[in-house]
């Protein structure tokens, strides 16, 4: 069981309109520490045009001694976005980054656009070897396919290494449901692993049973291994109506000691939704990190990261 | 006797099916494209693809078939319900699947689809999806809602029109992916250019692409190669394909498909050789404008070619055959 101490907001993008890239949104926070900073990478969005949106990918600087000291925010988008007809052409969100010696890689979530359902994605890979200050692509092409069992809308990857193997968590769609006419995704959490970070062996499965219904969302997972166990945070919420209260994300978790089986309570993961501000209608995305003695979770709140991120820790773990 | 060095010479049969003559199923009224056969013991069955129009306005291809006698001079019967039926909301073969490519398999039918979804920033965005048939070619069941063969980091987009055979017990797939969209003429919609490739797999089912294109440009490097087709005949492997230019095909004769040609001894290395293939296009006929889909196969050791002719097969296909 763990319990978490909310410490408060971050960072909220609607404070930073001089930037254009950054209109709104900073979803999904992941990060790389550095000697004396933190660099958190999320995804934030322009100015919609024409109702709809672009996310890009960026970063802010944090002080490593104190994580609500932001040194710096990157002027603009760190990753391009893919060309004309590429998976990746409408947006990269989100993004989730792993430090490999001197090289940082980002697996991202590539948008495009349909016209029977409003959009599909896949999982992408980009590189940066400036510290993050810029990614390249390392193909045009998703790094994880669709297969006859996971046939469109791959989306929140989530990476991470124990040991010498690769994990990849993403949500694999199932299904669209029609809703007439406003078709909704069915998403479930799944896995894949990988020698070398770039040829993956997909799993196949779902690891988290449902608890909403059939069709519950699920996002997001991270896993942190701590105390012997290997730890998931994730997101879950109805297919549909999500915008309703009670509703939309919530943090989900489970337990696994083998990576392959997970024991999903819910009621362990010790962090909901505030009473007021702007994490009261919803918390989700979160990331799990190690930081000087201390465990932290990055998380976003109300409207999906509309209005940024906070932290909270680790108060206290019991099994 | 099939020898690239000496060049082959074809005999042309002209027209054997033109869609409008019948009633097709699914509601298709026009085309009838990438021919592509299973020879039975008594007949031989002639899958295509063929159109209807959505509520939209805008096609959407299904498969149908033929069977013809033996000696592919009659009909004996046109499929009159859906062979396989296009994919589910937000599927990759949701709005189309062209070409179809079937093969005899143990006692069953398995089938490579191309499958067509409709984008917004380009037309549409395509993958193989795998089925099989256990009633003989007249129906077939979907292995998942999901492609077996699609974009991967170095073919992003459009992986498709396979074609399946076996060789020496392993399945080799030929098939292109997409290299590039680009708007050639402003204020018109984008082109795609795409190239043949070449995969292979143990069961089927699970593919591991050789990621390189395998088949030299004729015309430029922007030259588009599609529906590769392989034979193996009188020691050495065959493939013929199309290709053409990659903006101005549509409207302009001289840039339309054309049949290509390649040979190989060991299914590593190709040679291009499209003058040596002995086939043209006709003077005013119905493949006097372009010739696309080619299909090889063979019938008691003849070896007979399939193809689309004008306007990418909208009024039927033919058939030639070998001669020497």
């Amino acid at each position: 069981m763990f319990k978490w101490k909310k410490l408060g907001r971050i960072f909220n993008p609607i404070d930073y309109r001089d930037k254009s890239w950054m209109y709104e949104y900073a979803q999904a926070p992941s990060i790389v520490v550095f000697e004396k900073t933190v660099r958190v990478f999320f995804s934030s969005r322009p100015a919609p045009e024409n109702g709809q949106y672009v996310s890009r990918m960026g970063y802010i600087d944090l002080n490593k001694e104190n994580l609500f000291d932001i040194v710096s925010i990157c002027e603009s988008p760190v990753l391009s976005l893919g060309g004309l007809g590429t998976f990746d052409e409408f947006g990269t969100y989100p993004v989730s980054v792993i430090q490999v010696d001197d090289e940082i890689l980002a697996y991202y979530a590539g948008w495009t656009r349909c016209e029977s359902v409003p959009f599909n994605a896949a999982i992408g890979i980009a590189i940066s070897k400036d510290n993050g200050n810029s990614f390249q692509r390392l193909g045009e092409g998703p790094v994880i396919p669709y297969t006859p069992d996971e046939p469109f809308v791959m989306g929140s990857p989530k990476i991470r290494k124990f040991g010498e193997t690769w994990y990849l968590w993403y949500s694999a769609t199932r299904e669209w449901i029609p809703n007439e006419g406003q078709p909704q995704p069915v998403y479930k959490i799944r896995m894949a692993t990988s020698v070398d970070g770039i040829n993956w062996n997909k799993h196949h499965k779902d690891l988290i049973p449902n608890v909403l219904q059939e069709n519950e969302c699920q996002a997001s997972a991270d896993v942190l291994f701590y105390k012997g166990k290997y730890h998931m945070f994730f997101s879950y919420r109805h297919n549909l109506n999500f915008r309703e209260p009670n509703r939309g994300y919530k943090i989900g978790y489970a337990s696994s000691t083998d990576l392959i089986n997970w024991k999903r309570e819910d009621h362990k993961a010790g962090i909901e939704a505030s009473e007021s501000g702007w994490d009261s209608e919803s918390v989700s995305y979160p990331f799990v990190f190690e930081l000087n003695n201390k465990v932290y979770m990055l998380h976003q709140g109300n409207e999906i990261g509309r209005f940024g991120f906070g932290l909270a820790e680790l108060e206290s773990y019991v099994e | 006797m099939l020898n690239s060095m000496e060049g082959m010479k074809w005999k042309k049969i002209g027209k054997i099916f033109k869609p409008t003559d019948h009633q097709l199923p699914n509601n298709c009224f026009e085309f009838a494209q990438s021919p592509q056969t299973i020879v039975f013991e008594d007949f031989i069955r002639i899958y295509f693809s063929t159109r209807e129009k959505d509520a939209t306005g805008k096609y959407l291809s299904h498969v149908a078939y033929v069977d013809f006698e033996k000696n592919l001079q009659s009909i004996l019967n046109i499929s009159t319900k859906t062979v396989i039926p296009l994919g589910k909301l937000g599927c990759f073969d949701e709005h189309g699947i062209f070409p179809i490519n079937v093969l005899k398999h143990e006692d069953k039918i398995l089938a490579y689809t191309t499958g067509w979804n409709r984008k917004v920033s380009v037309s549409a965005d395509a993958s193989v999806g795998f089925a099989i048939s256990h009633d003989k070619g007249v129906t077939f069941e979907k292995l998942g809602n999901g492609p077996v063969l699609t974009a991967t980091l170095h073919e992003p987009f459009l992986v498709c029109d396979a074609f399946v055979a076996v060789f020496e017990n392993q399945f080799h797939m030929w098939y292109i992916y997409g290299t590039q969209w680009t708007t050639f003429v402003e204020d018109q919609a984008p082109d795609r250019v795409y190239k043949i490739a070449h995969a292979t797999s143990e069961d089927g089912i699970n593919w591991k692409k050789e990621g390189r294109k395998i088949i030299s440009d004729k015309i430029n490097i922007e030259e588009c190669q599609a529906l590769p087709s392989v034979i193996f005949h009188n020691g050495l492997y065959h493939m013929v394909f199309c290709y053409r230019h990659a903006s101005g095909f549509r409207t302009d004769k001289s840039k339309g498909y054309r049949l290509g040609y390649a040979y190989s001894k060991d299914l590593v290395n190709w040679i291009r050789d499209d003058d040596t293939f002995g086939i043209e296009m006709s003077e005013n006929d119905w493949d006097s404008d372009m010739m696309c889909y080619p299909h090889f196969f063979k019938v008691e050791n003849r070896v007979y070619l399939l193809y689309n002719g004008n306007e990418f097969g909208r009024e039927g296909f033919g058939l030639a055959v070998l001669e020497n």
